[in-house]
């Protein structure tokens, strides 16, 4: 089974600029991928990559198995993307944009498939609306229906969520939680670390064009900053044999360096032993955003153009 | 080909939709020239012998809005959708090279022949040139059509802003069309002139157009026939490589 995407060795350079310095890494079918990286990072470029509105430099990228230079009608054909940009054409309605972009992929009589995007994008209402006559968040939904009108294996998502309101975002992910269900491959980039957090089973991280990390999600979580243990105790001293764990204090509460489930009973037992009241205790986890910003910062800066 | 057959009729409702720009606004135009030329001039020139000014200009005309309209269909589609962004619904789809310049070239084309027949059923009430040669008229026609699409889609693909758009319109466009013989026969011409003429490859085909109506001509046919061919057989060979490599649209 190919790879749905997979990027090997892509560089993209604008005159002296280096927007992707070789990026590999691929996706699996049926994964739910988060592409994140702070703004110029480099995501927007590889996406327009993989669908041929931008040519690499260097490097190949493939959708299901087909080169998006050499097999481009097949590799088009197996993926949708929502541009991250708010684009319409002004002179057509819901309705028409999609049974337009059914035709550009070849599908006539696509009515069955639309009506069903639209009911599933909350946009039954708006087919017979000129585009210029909605809002904001209803044309997103509209560029989320156009990517899907050709029924893609493979659906990329160029922060979707950017600018839209909480309905719209509960809506949407339930329908690509469902797309994904069934078996569909989606690829997103958002701002939002806590989407990606809670959609998605496998991360990469850009910076500066080039992959800084590549992970499954809960690997990714464990990295980073290891868990802490808070523990609040009467009296507030902390037995001896506990000092080298102590990582820092908050507050009234001593933060100590959690590896794994084993040190925690090691803990307990050198509080019970010393005589101490343990009066509370939490695990602190940390969040994608913490690692996130973490790794942001940790990784040294690199020829800047 | 149903990707090329939904661009193709994508473009024929894009302008027909707004017709009343498209289509009626340019016969107007022309019939405001024939009104105030034909006034003017029909008393005191006679073009061809035995043909009045009137029914000489209408041709001319017919022609030259054609060929503006074709033009005008291809760039401001492009340009639109360029800096409106909506252009990558079009190129993120499987469409080949072909099928895009076949698409918005045919669509620019059809809408050439319909204005250009607006304005010679508006003409007919003024007065009537008489259809010597149909196949000719037709031949150039479609060529003048099909000319002005091409251009309209180099210009349409190379300008980034309105202004440039305008520029190619206004500074080559313009001036290659109105000093064509559209209103006046180029045997009129000091010599110099009529040998700067027939450097214009859109005298040819208005020359070879008028030549359908009349039978009379200042070219032979033939000789438009092959000039106004090459042109458009060139054009499209270079706008299908610009195409092709993506010039200007995937970057």
């Amino acid at each position: 089974m190919s790879a749905a995407i997979a990027f090997d060795g892509v560089g993209k350079q604008y005159g002296d600029f280096h927007a992707l310095h070789d990026v590999s890494f691929s996706v699996e079918q049926g994964d739910f991928f988060a592409l994140l990286g702070p703004n110029g990072a480099g995501k927007t470029t590889l996406i327009s990559i993989l669908g041929g509105l931008t040519r690499a430099s260097r490097g190949s990228a493939r959708v299901m198995g087909h080169d998006v230079q050499q097999d481009y009608r097949a590799a088009r054909r197996s993926v949708g993307i929502v541009p991250q940009e708010l684009v319409f054409d002004p002179f057509f309605t819901v309705r028409e944009t999609l049974e337009f972009q059914s035709g550009y992929f070849g599908i006539r009589n696509n009515d069955d498939w639309i009506d069903e995007i639209l009911a599933n994008l909350g946009l039954s209402e708006k087919a017979n609306s000129n585009m210029r006559a909605l809002s904001g968040g209803m044309k997103r939904r509209v560029m989320v229906a156009q990517a899907l009108v050709h029924r893609p294996p493979v659906i990329v998502l160029d922060e979707p969520t950017a600018g839209v309101d909480v309905a719209l975002r509960q809506t949407l992910w339930a329908f690509i939680r469902r797309l994904n269900a069934d078996g569909h491959t989606i690829v997103l980039t958002t701002h939002y670390l806590e989407e990606a957090e809670e959609l998605c089973n496998r991360i990469a991280m850009l910076k500066q064009g080039r992959l800084i990390a590549l992970e499954d999600k809960h690997r990714l979580m464990n990295r980073g900053k290891a868990r802490s243990l808070l523990l609040r105790l009467k009296p507030a001293e902390l037995p001896p044999a506990l000092q080298p764990l102590l990582q820092g204090r908050r507050d009234d509460a001593f933060e100590l360096h959690l590896d794994d489930c084993a040190t925690l009973e090691r803990i307990l037992s050198e509080i019970r032993q010393a005589g101490v009241e343990l009066r509370d205790i939490e695990v602190a986890k940390p969040d994608l955003e913490d690692i996130f910003l973490d790794m942001m910062r940790s990784q040294p800066r690199t020829e800047q153009a | 080909m149903t990707g090329f057959y939904t661009l193709f009729y994508k473009e024929i409702l894009r302008f027909w939709k707004v017709s009343f720009q498209t289509v009626a606004a340019p016969v107007l135009t022309s019939l405001l020239y024939l009104l105030v030329f034909a006034h003017v001039l029909d008393a005191h020139v006679e073009p061809y012998p035995g043909v009045r000014y009137t029914a000489f200009l209408i041709p001319g005309l017919a022609m030259m809005t054609m060929l503006q309209n074709a033009f005008a269909n291809t760039s401001s589609s492009l340009i639109q959708s360029k800096i409106t962004g909506n252009i990558v619904y079009i190129l993120l789809p499987p469409l080949s090279h072909l099928e895009f310049f076949g698409a918005y070239v045919l669509a620019a084309m059809l809408r050439g022949l319909v204005v250009g027949m607006g304005v010679f059923i508006a003409a007919l009430f003024f007065a009537l040139p008489s259809f010597t040669y149909p196949l000719w008229i037709l031949v150039f026609a479609v060529l003048g059509s099909l000319i002005m699409a091409i251009l309209g889609m180099i210009a349409g693909i190379w300008a980034e802003k309105f202004d440039q758009l305008a520029a190619f319109q206004n500074f080559l466009i313009m001036p290659l069309t109105f000093l064509s013989g559209v209103f006046y026969s180029i045997h009129s011409l000091p010599p110099f002139w009529q040998k700067v003429s027939h450097a214009n490859p859109v005298f040819y085909l208005i020359d070879g157009f008028r030549y359908g109506f009349f039978g009379v001509s200042d070219t032979s046919p033939w000789v438009s026939l092959l000039v106004a061919g090459g042109c458009c057989a060139a054009l499209a060979l270079y706008t299908l490589h610009l195409v092709k490599s993506g010039y200007k649209l995937r970057h």
